[in-house]
């Protein structure tokens, strides 16, 4: 019997949202019990003191490149900077090359997964063949394979009769429409948020309007269609209003927000740093503050990170010429917990919930993202006082293009726990 | 008169100092290319490397014979078009060249803060030429030293600068000296290339040129970019010689005194007619021999400048 104690540490409760002193016993890969005190003379014992104890982190939106670009990432590399990182699932999207447009690359990622047995990777399946925008993917097929979810990642779908299609086909298996929201007509060429500061800075602009466009529209065809419609790394305050109208009108609506667009904003960019250029934009610092507020109030209901790896000669070069991304699976939680929680921005329990149980919700996943009898043993251990330093030696990932790099910060995952196998960093 | 930096990235970084350091000791370069012997050894020993990765014959001539004026040895690496399409990137080419040991860089480059990239990673200096849409610090440089030849100082002027803002280097290089320098700016053309965004900069933003042209002492014409037509920042090049350009009858309104200026090469017929020329006091040709003159004096202060950071 393999049993595991894990003993005095402070458990992140979210769905009674409260942290508390309990011990944790896990068998089989599913938690038998959390009680204030246990024992069980036949588990091994895991001290967890002065540990935070939190439910194991989903990201809905991380791009692990493999099929095609594993100079920069693969599944192998991607999961195990995930599971550094506290998460015990990523979502893979589907702009890889070949796109994951079909159940054959689908169950690819799902094998290649297996292999891999460190965070597991849920498929996300494309909205259209090739991700062209034109004619529906194998939605049903996907799904059935293993796909979570379905999105043509990295363009909108302009096409509104496909996109209305597409929300309305899924219904019958309540399939989930991940909109990455640009009307890329109005972004053509864009480098960066269109306002006065990338004006001055000679940086073409993507503005707003190209963002609120799109999401607009995908409300209106949920609306329409009853289909369930997830928007991808929402960036504005405007986009926000939308999204709340639509939650008002009980549409089925739902919005994820990037670590880099709550702590980062346009202001970034006076130097050119190339790791700032992600899509879409940072936005001004004001639009920042907007999506703060909105993860607090509910209408931003996950934090996911838009992890995307480049290798360093691509990101090293002119603005212009290099790709938009930033990586964060390696170090997503402790820096939000460092600059939203200890700062009084953010309370733990609703980071936890935003990167654990909401995602499990959206994506239909059982008995994931908490911390209680009879879910999967996923978990992790946070050690808020330790030091890491996010440099070479410490990034799991194959890249390393974030602005973060050599920073120091306050927080440490120990291990992560996932199906009740430990994995200790 | 020193300056004490390593680069001349752009003139929104300079202080007004800097700038009178930079034009009074241009002057004095001009004198030496009105000697018969146009030669001193001020950089003898000396590397200067032309990174061109656009075209630019004015350019790249006007700093290469700075170069030579001063003695510098020059090499030139032109690129057309991005590098990274031959498999080879901005870094490598610049650690390449480095490894040669170059005292400065002056760098033209299609994309905005292309310059600022390559002068974190080397040791020389270097000099922007023109980056994307972002600045052209000597090409305002050599603006400002025309004007401040014809009306004796640039505190007060008012200048008006009409075309393309959007896309200019030019222009934001202009509006950030001029307006450290104490004249007024304008800006006009039509709001598709002169987004209000540029108010912010604390200039006036006019879409009416008659209007515009009025009690200006220098009317800057720009060059409109024809490739720009493609993606239909407006609808043709009668329409924007009708509403934008500057014609005879336009000039009329203007003051007795505006000087024309354009940065070159200039489409007759569409920025500015050509017979307004014969009638209308012209710096253009100033502006190019001030050209040398000025990347003289860059490359004598912040060469030198280099080593007094040292
Ligand atoms: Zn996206």
């Amino acid at each position: 019997m393999n049993r595991k104690l894990f003993k005095g540490g402070n458990v992140v409760d979210v769905l009674r949202r409260k942290v508390s002193k309990a011990d944790v016993l896990v068998e089989e890969g599913f938690i038998l019990a959390v009680e204030p005190s246990i024992e069980a003379s036949d588990a091994e014992v895991i001290n967890c003191d002065g540990l935070f104890i939190v439910p194991g982190l989903i990201d809905m939106h991380a791009h692990l490149r493999e099929p095609g670009e594993e100079h920069k990432e693969d599944i192998g590399t991607g999961t195990s900077a995930a599971i550094h990182g506290g998460y015990v699932a990523v979502v893979s999207m589907p702009n890889t090359n070949p796109p994951c447009d079909n159940r054959s690359v689908v169950e690819y990622i799902l094998r290649r997964s297996k292999e891999e047995d460190k965070a597991e990777v849920l498929p996300c399946g494309t909205i259209t063949k090739g991700r062209k925008g034109l004619e529906l993917a194998e939605l049903s097929d996907m799904h059935e394979g293993g796909a979570v979810a379905f999105s043509d990642d990295g363009s909108w779908v302009q096409h509104s009769g496909v996109m209305r299609r597409a929300l309305e086909y899924t219904k019958f298996f309540n399939g989930l429409i991940i909109s990455h929201a640009e009307d890329s007509t109005l972004t053509h060429m864009g480098l960066a948020n269109e306002s006065a500061l990338t004006t001055k800075l000679g940086l073409r602009g993507m503005p707003i309007a190209a963002e609120t466009i799109a999401i607009f529209r995908d409300i209106e065809l949920a609306r329409l269609t009853g289909g369930r419609l997830h928007i991808a790394h929402v960036s504005s305050k405007d986009s926000i209003e939308l999204i709340k109208r639509a939650k008002e009108a009980d549409i089925k609506v739902t919005a994820e927000v990037t670590p880099h667009h709550l702590l980062f904003d346009e202001n970034k960019l006076v130097d050119y740093d190339s790791n700032y250029k992600v899509n879409p934009p940072l936005r001004s610092a004001e639009d920042r503050e907007a999506l703060l507020d909105a993860l607090k109030k509910g209408i931003i209901d996950v934090i996911a990170t838009d992890h995307a790896p480049h290798a360093d000669f691509e990101k090293m070069d002119e603005f212009n010429a290099a790709p938009f991304g930033m990586i964060w699976l390696d170090f997503a939680f402790p820096v939000l917990y460092q600059s939203l929680v200890t700062s009084g921005k953010l309370d733990l329990i609703k980071l936890v919930e935003s990167m654990s149980l909401k995602p499990a919700k959206i994506l239909g996943l059982e008995k994931l993202g908490a911390i209680e009898k009879g879910y999967r043993a996923s978990f992790f251990a946070f050690n808020p006082e330790t030091e890491i330093k996010i440099d070479r030696e410490f990034i799991k990932s194959r890249a390393y293009n974030t602005p973060l790099y050599n920073f120091k910060v306050k927080g440490k995952i120990e291990w992560t726990l996932k199906d009740g196998k430990i994995y200790r960093h | 008169m020193q300056i004490k930096r390593k680069d001349l990235l752009g003139l929104e970084d300079l202080t007004r100092e800097e700038i009178e350091i930079i034009l009074d000791t241009a002057k004095s370069m001009r004198e030496i290319l009105d000697r018969p012997i146009k030669k001193v050894p001020t950089l003898k020993g000396k590397t200067v490397v032309n990174m061109f990765f656009e075209p630019s014959t004015r350019t790249q001539s006007s700093f290469d014979l700075a170069a030579k004026r001063l003695s510098a040895d020059t090499v030139s690496v032109s690129t057309k078009g991005s590098a990274v399409q031959k498999g080879e990137s901005l870094l490598d080419t610049l650690l390449n060249i480095d490894a040669m040991k170059a005292d400065a860089f002056i760098v033209r480059h299609w994309a905005s803060g292309a310059p600022h990239f390559l002068a974190k990673h080397t040791e020389a200096a270097v000099i922007n030429a023109g980056d994307g849409t972002h600045e052209h610090p000597t090409q305002a440089l050599l603006d400002m030293l025309t004007m401040e030849d014809r009306f004796g100082k640039i505190e007060g002027l008012r200048v008006l600068i009409v075309g393309d803002i959007l896309h200019s280097r030019v222009a934001r290089s202009n509006i950030f000296g001029l307006k450290k320098m104490g004249a007024h700016v304008t800006l006009a053309g039509p709001p598709t290339l002169l987004p209000e965004y540029f108010k912010e900069l604390g200039v006036e933003i006019c879409y009416d040129i008659d209007e515009a042209v009025k009690d200006k002492d220098v009317i800057m014409a720009l060059r409109i970019q024809k490739e720009r037509l493609e993606e239909a920042y407006f609808p043709s090049i009668r329409e924007y010689r009708k509403y934008f350009g500057i014609t005879r009858e336009r000039l009329k309104k203007a003051s007795k005194n505006a000087v024309i200026m354009h940065p070159g090469p200039v489409n007759w017929g569409v920025e500015l007619d050509f017979d307004l020329i014969q009638e209308r006091e012209s710096l253009i040709l100033d502006q190019v021999t001030n050209g040398v003159a000025i990347r003289m004096a860059v490359l004598y202060l912040f060469i030198r400048g280099e080593k007094a950071h040292e």
